[in-house]
């Protein structure tokens, strides 16, 4: 039987305790030194984000923080580039509507 | 830090990727101070991405073409007196100052703070991001870019999908499409617009770059062994889904990139891969005044002399800013520019090395220019500003009944190119839209978005 | 009309409007001058009586008849604005100046210190007081001389882009005969000069001497916001460094929001001639005013800063109407960082002219010929 293909195969990787980071509510799954979106993906999320015209769901395009479509709300604060932030154990991350500064509105 | 914040350099070089690590390295051999920046908290840049040490991963090289080039490099930097350096140091501007340059940056990927490092001469190595063109159903969430999805795989092991199709134009097709089945994918095809004819036309360029035929070779048999098709000239002319991508349209294209009708065929797919080549990242240089060159793709990419000087004095530059034409290149000019920073006369077997790479590069872009026909694909309401949300409509009234002709204008008139990427992900199709010949560098003063208490801090230094 | 930025659109507007034929040629883009990075100011609060706050109230009304006319498109907003003092001091000076603007029909209300905060609950705590200006409107700028031109060009005018006059042809009378391009001859009695900061350089070709110089300033661009900021508010201090005539670099904050989202933050002057590179004293001062007045945007990111060249004559007044020394060339420049506000006005007033028509307002006051010869348009701080 062979083993089944995988990035984490591919390199024989071997990763450290896998801890959790939270996505609008419920636990998921990350793995050191991953990127918030690299956690999301791997958990099948590819969205986390409405844009501020249509309302339409974005996530993560480029991967490497030049398109700034995978922006989130991440402990609070807005506008968060996942690509780029590492996925700490503990992190808060939230589906960011528009423009994320909803709070700021008068 | 060892150092302080005042302290002259005699050499920053920014962005650690091929260019910039190379530079840092020989400018410290040849005994110039030097600090090497970089957003990114590891050096490696977007080719030698690789996975953060948590992952523990054993064969990093698995995802790499001539890593053993980076380790090298890395190491000599690490046992390096003389060169230092700074992960997470965004650059937002370079400004000239009596001594030198004043490098102006942010720290981290939370831009928390503002420092500034100062020195006699910049190299500039910041590399380039893709080239994106539109299409109906872009933005839909599983469509990434090529080099997105490899850089996603690289550093966190992480696919977009289970079943991936890859399309676009360019070399990188190729690399993405063999780490991606690599690493477990299913890609169902590689869609790329040209007929790789470009290339046959000067062999002789080819003959003399053996390295790069072995690299396409290896990808390509990779790709066969794990029945991937490769269909040239042809394109996703759509994605479709709701909430994400459930499959594309792929269609063959004319000679000048038009869709032909009637050739559309479906595939299914979780994920799509695209990218039309990448594009010079230059706009701490152009802001500065640098002049530019517009490339065979019709990329703008710095205007460089033999030594690798900008038009700016003191200001250098290396590897895919001077035109994009990949690792091996980016690596000869990155030793280049560094003899040339400290004086020293070039290695003449570097020079004809860099001169073939160049030429090379050259014929590469040439070959996969986007065709103007691309544009039919687009439907009224694409969207072609992904940021600001402009439809095709609206770009296309602001040429047709507003008296747009040039992209600055139609960014003025639709917001197409204003919103947080600052044109990176629209610049060339709104250009192409506007009906723009001959286009210069795009304006962006700010590289990256820096908070405005940041900038505040600026005026009582 | 030479010049395709904002007075130039609305030169035409009014002219074809008025039944003449007109073409429009510029040798940039449309908007591609100061009008393309200006912030689209419609105010009478920094106008004292005079002529120039005369201009602003004309243009004040027929802004607000185009904007129906042109539609959503422009950004209209009739959002009024807010001047906040800092001092004592301060506010009584605003206070004079309001009531001399009162005296000649500009609304303005005093708002104590602790009312500032039903219009503007951001702003910094501790200000003296300031005054509210309900008249004061922003539009687009771009999209307001995009929209004008075309209506001009529905009209019959004649729109040329990327083409540039090398010649203003007179007649052995002296009087303006056309304009010669890179392209072509166009014939025409009337060559209006809408070329803003770079004026002097259309003067001289038709042998007149006009002193506009370029008074350099740079805007901070916000990330898209909800509205943070309800009125277009600014400092007290920037009425004095408008009316000051100094070349080293001012800075006053004007803040303001946009209907596309992100905050605006101006204005920086200095006379430094067409130099685009950024000054980070500049920008930073911009940003440390900015937040200093709405501490809610120091941790607000900005994407981008914008730079652009007021048309500054030294009276601070433009130039409008027909030369007396070159019969058949008219100015309609040197609006300084007013000429978004002041374009219809000018428009309608050259348009007057052009047709022989009794002008609304004395064109006295922006006589090109008002300068001395020796105040030399090159000029350099």
């Amino acid at each position: 039987m062979t083993r089944r293909r995988t990035p984490a195969a591919l390199v024989e990787a071997d990763p450290g305790p896998a801890h959790r980071i939270e996505f609008d509510g419920r636990p998921v799954r990350a793995l050191p030194g991953q990127s918030i979106a690299a956690a999301l993906w791997a958990d099948g999320v590819l969205a986390w984000r409405t844009t501020r015209v249509g309302g339409r769901p974005r996530g993560a395009f480029c991967g490497i923080g030049a398109c700034f479509d995978c922006l989130a709300t991440v402990n609070g604060r807005a506008n968060q580039r996942l690509c780029l932030l590492p996925a700490e154990p503990g992190t808060v991350v939230t589906t960011q509507e528009g423009h994320g500064r909803a709070d700021l509105a008068v | 830090m060892p150092t302080s914040p005042s302290e002259l350099f005699d050499l920053a070089v920014v962005g650690a990727g091929p260019a910039g690590l190379a530079a840092a390295v020989t400018a410290a051999d040849l005994g110039l101070r030097c600090v090497l920046l970089d957003g990114a908290d590891r050096t490696g840049g977007q080719y030698y991405r690789h996975p953060a040490p948590g992952l523990g991963a054993a064969r990093p090289d698995r995802l790499h073409h001539g890593w053993a080039a980076y380790t090298g490099l890395a190491a000599r930097l690490t046992a390096h007196r003389r060169a230092e350096f700074r992960g997470g140091h965004q650059v937002w501007a370079l400004e000239r100052t009596e001594d030198g340059f004043a490098v102006h940056v942010t720290l981290g990927p939370e831009a928390a703070e503002r420092t500034t490092v100062r020195a006699r001469t910049v190299l500039l190595a910041t590399g380039a991001y893709e080239r994106q063109l539109p299409f109906p159903g872009w933005t839909l969430p599983g469509v990434v870019t090529a080099g997105g999805a490899q850089a996603m795989l690289k550093a966190g092991l992480v696919l977009p999908g289970r079943r991936i199709v890859v399309a676009g134009s360019g070399p990188l097709l190729l690399a993405a499409a063999s780490s991606l089945v690599g690493a477990g994918a299913d890609v169902p095809a590689v869609v790329e617009a040209s007929g790789y004819l470009g290339y046959a036309r000067r062999p002789g360029v080819l003959a003399a770059v053996p390295a790069k035929l072995v690299e396409g070779a290896g990808h390509g048999s990779a790709l066969l062994r794990h029945g991937v098709r490769l269909r040239p000239r042809s394109a996703v002319v759509e994605a479709h889904g709701d909430e994400r991508v459930t499959g594309v349209t792929v269609a063959r294209l004319g000679a000048d990139w038009r869709p032909l009708p009637g050739t559309e065929r479906r595939i299914d797919c979780d994920a799509l891969a695209v990218g039309h080549g990448l594009l010079p990242q230059i706009e701490l240089a152009t802001e500065l005044g640098a002049q530019t060159r517009t490339g065979p793709d019709g990329a703008v990419a710095l205007r460089v002399d033999a030594r690798l000087r900008t038009t700016v004095p003191g200001l250098w530059s290396a590897g895919e800013t001077n035109g994009v034409g990949g690792a091996d290149l980016a690596l000869a000019e990155g030793e280049l520019a560094a003899h040339a920073i400290a004086g020293e006369p070039p290695e003449r077997a570097l020079l004809r090395r860099r001169a073939r790479l160049r030429a090379f590069a050259e014929l590469m872009a040439a070959a996969h220019r986007p065709g103007p026909g691309w544009t039919g694909w687009l439907r009224p309401d694409t969207d072609v500003c992904r940021c600001e949300e402009v439809p095709v409509a609206r770009i296309r009234e602001a040429v047709e009944e507003l008296g747009a002709g040039d992209p600055r204008t139609v960014k003025l008139l639709t917001r197409a190119g204003m919103g947080w990427c600052q044109g990176r992900m629209c610049g060339p199709a709104v250009a192409c839209l506007s009906g723009a010949t001959g286009a210069g560098p795009d304006r962006r003063p700010l590289a990256c978005p820096v908070p405005l208490s940041q900038l505040a801090a600026g005026a009582s230094e | 009309m030479v010049g395709a930025g904002v007075v130039g659109a609305a030169c035409a507007y009014y002219a074809a409007r008025a039944g003449l034929a007109v073409a429009v040629v510029d040798r940039g883009p449309v908007a591609g001058g100061t009008t393309g990075a200006g912030e689209g100011n419609l105010l009478v609060s920094d106008k004292e009586p005079g002529p120039e706050l005369d201009l602003a109230l004309l243009s004040l009304r027929l802004w607000r008849e185009l904007a129906e006319q042109l539609g959503p498109a422009v950004e209209y907003e009739p959002k009024g604005g807010v001047v906040v003092a800092s001092t004592a001091a301060g506010q009584q000076a605003l206070r004079d100046f309001a009531a001399g603007q009162a005296a000649v029909g500009v609304s303005a209300e005093e708002v104590p210190a602790e009312r500032l905060h039903e219009l503007e609950p951001h702003l910094a705590p501790g200000l003296a007081g300031g005054y509210h200006y309900p008249q004061d409107a922003q539009v687009q700028p771009a999209l307001a001389a995009a929209h004008l031109l075309r209506e001009a060009r529905r009209m019959g005018a004649e729109l040329s882009t990327g083409e540039t006059v090398t010649a203003v042809e007179r007649g052995p009378d002296g009087a303006v005969r056309g304009v010669r391009t890179d392209r072509r001859r166009l014939a025409a009695p009337a060559v209006v000069n809408a070329t803003g900061a770079w004026g002097a350089e259309l003067a001289a070709l038709a042998g007149a001497h006009l002193p506009v110089l370029p008074r350099r300033g740079f805007v901070l661009v916000t990330e898209p916001l909800p509205r943070v900021v309800r009125h277009k508010v600014y400092s007290a201090d920037y009425v004095a460094d408008v009316a000051s005539g100094s070349a080293g670099l001012q800075t006053s904050s004007v803040i303001e929001g946009t209907p596309g989202g992100p905050v605006l933050i101006g204005a920086s002057r200095e006379r430094v001639g067409f130099d685009r590179t950024i000054s980070h004293e500049a920008i930073g001062r911009l940003a440390a005013e900015a937040a200093a007045l709405f501490p809610v945007l120091a941790q607000v990111a900005v994407m981008r800063t914008y730079r652009g060249f007021r048309p500054y004559l030294p009276d601070h007044l433009p130039a409008i109407g027909e030369d007396p020394r070159v019969p058949g060339l008219y100015h309609a420049c040197g609006h300084e960082g007013a000429g978004i506000g002041l374009a219809p006005a000018t428009g309608l007033l050259i348009s007057e002219q052009l047709t022989g028509k009794r002008s609304e307002l004395d064109l006295a006051p922006f006589r090109a010929d008002r300068f001395p010869a020796s105040t030399d348009p090159l000029e350099k701080p």
